[in-house]
């Protein structure tokens, strides 16, 4: 305990067991996803989660840029995952760096997985994932708004993705980090799940864990992914049982 | 039962691959999508812009996954190789007929036909091709209600595009409508509802003095589809295919 570089290490697990957020070690943060926000894409997505502020549009499937990319036997899946200057304290350089690449990498490598490619071929199903505001699991918010609004852009695959991170608080393992425990905690691990056939299609790990707190890091992601998945569907419901709308003069 | 489109089997099972409403009809299970492009079907007349020129054809943005190319021979004119451009430009909104689809998902469509050609002013409103059936209405009731009542031209593209020509103001409110079709088109009364909604707002004389319709129409658009003739080397820019303002705010409901 005490002081680390000139940072004051917060007190992340209670006495009580509570959490920095008052919650217990296997509760998610709240979450709001709403879906068809914008209305230029094709599918599109809007998710709070915490503190996090993250939003997602599909285009396509659509003619390939750059040409040389297409594919003659299915569509290409091309995702790009950007943080805003502003979604932090400190300002965040814009653009391009080593991590928005690897996110966008792993993330369009998870949908890859679940897309039905093959029914496009030479055309392009492109991503975007814009994080407005950050406060740790950017990523999996990120893949979630990104499901999302490729179910609403009518997209064929094999089931939506929810995805959470798992980490290690204070020795204990906790559901979904915020920013404070990924800060000061011991590991992170980030994963998407196919719930319908359970099989994993993303899956990082930062820091440290036995191989038995990996075991139950696991099923407590699984679990979490489960109960974001049902958010995922009454999300979708939403979107497409809403009563009259306009038509006053 | 089978799996059929917007379906898939795995494991002895039958999951929906699509957002969509369920629909068996034996031996089949599909489901029927409730978003996404425009799929092609032979047969469909459809409105797209022209995106490339090319020395033998064009290639149309007919909102589906791929880029149609609408060949030379596939149009009422007497083109010369090299001479694509002096008929069609790129951002030129035409109606075009699909054709043909091969497996690889190559879309071929004919200007050769009634009702296809150019399009020559008005505006292009994109709405979602699933909602077309209740634009059109029954043996296109509800097209030719908002016809009647608005004095607008308007030719309805399967692929989800509106072409609307007329007064401004004619022009407005039938983007109007076709907003309201889009958010109310799982309801029943829809027509009723268009209706009430166009005798509601039926322009009175506080714009001053209304001009007959048809006047208007001369004004904006002198004729909605270009005769087969040879076009003029200076043709006029149409209408860029961008949403007309009226209807693109999501949020004014």
């Amino acid at each position: 305990m005490g002081n680390v570089g000139a940072k004051e290490v917060p007190v992340l697990l209670s006495p009580e067991g509570l959490r920095i957020d008052g919650r217990k070690l296997d509760e998610l943060r709240p979450i709001r996803i709403q879906v068809g926000t914008l209305h230029n894409a094709d599918g599109s997505a809007f998710v709070e989660w915490g503190q996090n502020k993250v939003m997602a549009a599909v285009y396509g499937p659509r003619e390939v840029h750059p040409r040389h990319l297409q594919q003659n036997n299915k569509a290409v899946i091309q995702c790009k995952y950007n943080m805003a200057a502003f979604a932090v304290d400190e300002r965040k350089r814009p653009g391009l760096d080593r991590r928005s690449q690897e996110i966008s990498k792993v993330i369009g490598e998870a949908f890859e997985s679940v897309v039905f490619a093959e029914e496009y071929p030479r055309t392009s199903i492109d991503i975007y994932i814009e994080v407005l505001q950050a406060n740790a699991g950017t990523r999996c918010a990120g893949l979630v708004a990104a499901s999302m609004a490729l179910a609403d852009a009518g997209i064929p695959m094999v089931d939506l993705l929810p995805a959470v991170a798992v980490g290690k608080v204070a020795g204990q393992i906790a559901l979904d980090l915020k920013k404070e425990e990924d800060n000061f905690g011991e590991a992170d691990l980030p994963m998407a799940l196919v719930p319908q056939s359970g099989r994993l299609v993303l899956l990082q790990m930062e820091g440290h864990m036995t191989e038995a707190e990996l075991a139950q890091a696991l099923d407590l992601g699984v679990a979490g992914c489960r109960q974001i998945y049902e958010k995922m569907k009454q999300a979708l419901r939403e979107r497409y049982s809403t009563g009259p709308v306009g038509g006053s003069a | 039962m089978k799996p059929g489109p917007g379906t898939y089997r795995t494991g002895g099972k039958i999951y929906a691959s699509v957002l969509g409403l369920l629909s068996e009809r034996p031996p089949l299970v599909s489901v029927v999508p409730l978003s996404g492009r425009y799929i092609p079907k032979p047969r469909d007349v459809v409105i797209g812009t022209v995106t490339d020129v090319q020395g033998t054809f064009w290639l149309l943005d007919i909102g589906a996954p791929r880029w149609a190319p609408l060949h030379m021979t596939g149009t009422p004119w007497q083109v010369e190789v090299g001479e694509t451009e002096r008929f069609l430009r790129v951002g030129d909104a035409v109606v075009v007929q699909v054709e043909n689809l091969d497996p690889t998902g190559r879309i071929g469509v004919t200007m050769n036909g009634e009702g296809l050609g150019k399009l020559e002013g008005g505006t292009i409103v994109r709405i979602s091709p699933a909602r077309i059936p209740r634009v059109v209405g029954r043996n296109g009731s509800m097209i030719q209600t908002i016809r009647d009542h608005t004095g607008a031209d308007a030719v309805v593209g399967q692929n989800g595009r509106v072409w609307v020509g007329g007064s401004p103001e004619a022009i407005r409110r039938v983007s109007e409508v076709l907003r309201i079709i889009e958010a109310n088109a799982q309801h029943s009364g829809l027509t009723e509802r268009v209706e009430s909604y166009l005798l509601a707002t039926t322009p009175t004389g506080a714009r001053g003095p209304e001009l007959p319709p048809a006047e208007h129409a001369h004004r904006d658009a002198p004729s909605r589809l270009l005769p087969p003739a040879e076009p003029d080397e200076e043709t006029v820019e149409t209408e860029d295919d961008t949403e007309a303002p009226d209807s693109a705010k999501p949020g004014e409901e």
